[in-house]
């Protein structure tokens, strides 16, 4: 910028593509973050389900199951219980019915009895999923293009905010408390710079993701825009278990699965993750098991598969393994680290500790905009741009999180038996978004901070609460047979909780504008391990 | 490089910022479109490949020019930087298009 240096330019950059678009970058943050834990929330939010536990004997149970439900299907898919859902997941297809990801009939098993277990119409964890990347109720393709400029700006403020800092490791050792602007200035800066490998990461890989949207000039180069082309070139394999028509159906006895699964558990580590039949019941049935989780990130996550005789069990040829090219790998290694299907628990939990951290960093990006305006809005009056900034960061930085809570409350209370009941779940957690927008313009800043973090404080503390009147399914499955994916959100949940009490309690009315008045040059640096 | 410091009227700040965003955001994307269909054509390497490679740097290229669109010493500078790079995969990009 004129008359600017390369540190206040790249301030000025940072500052503005941070706030244009940091509500957006914000809720994409917050969402991604929870999306992590999608299948967990999803499993979450099938309370009757709760008290489901893995068995050893799962695979056995669910395949006998499949034959008493659906003997003369074409295709049936079991996804066992696993670290991720303790339930037994069945889909299958009736014969000369399309198959597809989410058509056929399906069904909810114990898992340990195979017994049906009721389903609760929820989007559950997709919605949010969903949301981090197509938002909500626009096409698709507009979606990912905000979304996809929206990153883009993501970079660019992550880029120029590290050129704004002459000294980024001193900075990050930096904290002065209750000191208003400042505080909020080193909280930042320590969020950014802890989290700053999270961030760019996943921000790089979220643009690579959305890369032949956002960027198809090379593939419309060099391929005169025939994407078939190029990806089968680079090597994309064919979906396995093709059905080939016109082959008599011989009836047969299924061979046991017991053994084949203890087989392929000797072989991987993570176990299987499904178990898929094509023409059980017959004498062409074939088996598919799928590996849980996979060692390598270079063919982004993919496990491997074992095709077995359906009726005798041994083993037939399995599809080879393609070995990626170099920048394949490398975009397989970015991809799969954003959407992290390979990883364990530990893994699963620092990546949405990382997710956290980045939506608290842009949170603190945008309460600093206003503290650092205070000053002078005292001096000059109030300002129509500044007050809407405010509101829209109680709406969104609060808001959201309580909308989210709504959601959650509104699939514990909806009749189970209603119409339309998971758009009903999405539609209570936009009202309670817009009533916490509403909320933001009418209150004094310092109060709608106070009361949308307690009314956060108090939604989310009570759902653990109420899960335990409506009988401790949950509890009992983790206490009594180790099975904690519920009770492990239901304690996640207080937590937030609590953390939503503190920023309560830290929001006291005029603390804010009190701090952001005092002389700077009380500001006593505290440095830790400086070089 | 010391540089002296310009002070610009507001109306000059005003027309100096849209200037750099047109640059940033506009030229930027349009660089790194030119420089990925460019490189995907002319890197030695399997065409499927050269596209792959193109493509996952064309973001550090876009990210790099809105970087360089504001920290340029002044916009003219700015847009005088960002046309020399555009030169080689235009003119590549051009050739290639004229003899085909």
């Amino acid at each position: 910028m004129n008359g600017l240096g390369l540190r206040q330019a790249n301030s000025w950059l940072h500052t503005w593509s941070g706030l244009l678009l940091g509500w957006l970058l914000y809720a994409i943050f917050v969402t991604g973050a929870l999306s992590f834990f999608r299948d967990e929330i999803s499993f979450w939010m099938q309370p009757d389900q709760h008290a489901s536990v893995a068995h050893a004997e799962a695979p056995q149970r669910a395949m006998d199951a499949m034959q008493a439900m659906a003997p003369d299907a074409s295709l049936w898919t079991i996804t066992l219980p696993g670290p991720r859902n303790p339930t037994t997941q069945v889909r299958w297809f009736e014969q000369g019915e399309r198959r597809s990801k989410f058509g056929g009939q399906s069904a909810v098993l114990d898992g340990t009895t195979a017994q049906a277990l009721p389903v609760r119409e929820s989007r559950g964890g997709d919605f949010l999923y969903r949301f981090h990347f197509e938002l909500y109720g626009m096409p698709r393709l507009v979606a990912r293009w905000i979304v996809g400029i929206a990153t883009m700006m993501m970079l660019a403020a992550i880029i120029s905010g590290v050129i704004m800092h002459k000294k980024i490791f001193v900075d990050f050792f930096t904290f002065r408390p209750r000191k208003g602007q400042r505080s909020w200035m080193d909280a930042h800066n320590a969020l950014a710079v802890l989290a700053l490998p999270f961030h760019l990461m996943i921000t790089y890989s979220g643009l690579l993701l959305l890369m032949f949207m956002l960027m198809p000039w090379g593939v419309d180069s060099a391929y005169q825009g025939d994407r078939q082309a190029f990806f089968s070139e680079r090597g994309n394999r064919k979906a396995a278990g093709e059905h080939m028509p016109g082959i008599e159906r011989t009836p047969a006895a299924p061979t046991a699965i017991a053994p084949l699964v203890r087989q392929a558990q000797a072989r991987w580590p993570g176990g299987i993750e499904q178990i898929t039949v094509t023409d059980p019941g017959t004498s062409q049935a074939v088996i598919e098991l799928r590996e849980r989780g996979a060692g390598s990130l270079l063919d982004r996550g993919r496990s491997e598969r074992l095709l077995l005789d359906g009726a005798t069990g041994a083993p037939l040829e399995s599809p080879a393994a393609v070995k990626p090219d170099a920048f394949s790998a490398i975009y397989n290694v970015f991809s799969s680290l954003h959407l992290l299907r390979f990883a364990d628990t530990w893994l699963r939990w620092l990546f949405f500790i990382g997710g956290i951290l980045g939506s608290a960093m842009i949170a603190t990006g945008m309460i600093l905009w206003v503290v650092k305006r205070l000053p002078q809005r005292r001096k000059q009056g109030s300002h129509l741009g500044h007050r809407l900034v405010e509101s829209l960061n109680v709406a969104s930085i609060a808001g959201l999180p309580v909308a989210i809570g709504a959601y959650f409350w509104a699939n514990r209370l909806l009749p189970v038996s209603m119409q339309a009941r998971a758009d009903s779940e999405i539609l209570v957690f936009f009202l309670a978004w817009t009533a916490c927008l509403l909320h933001a313009c009418l209150r004094p800043h310092a109060s709608a901070w106070r009361e949308q973090l307690g009314a956060l404080a108090l939604l989310l503390a009570l759902l653990p609460a109420y899960d335990l009147l409506q009988g401790a399914g949950a509890m009992a499955a983790a206490l009594t047979h180790g099975s904690w994916v519920a009770a492990a959100m239901d304690l996640t949940l207080l937590a937030f909780s609590a953390m939503a009490v503190a920023g309560a309690c830290f929001m006291k009315p005029g603390k804010a504008t009190r701090a952001a008045t005092q002389p700077s040059a009380s500001a006593k640096r505290i440095e830790g391990v400086a070089p | 490089m010391p540089r002296k410091p310009q002070k610009l009227s507001p109306a000059a700040h005003r027309w100096n910022v849209a200037s750099r965003t047109v640059l940033a955001v506009a030229g930027g994307y349009a660089i790194a479109a030119a420089a990925t269909a460019s490189l995907s054509l002319a890197l030695p390497i399997p065409r499927a490949q050269a596209v792959m490679a193109a493509t996952l740097l064309s973001f550090a290229l876009y990210c790099t020019l809105i970087v360089w669109a504001y920290s340029a010493g002044t916009a003219r500078r700015a847009w005088a930087g960002a046309a020399l790079l555009a030169v080689l995969p235009a003119g590549h990009l051009a050739l290639r298009w004229a003899t085909t």
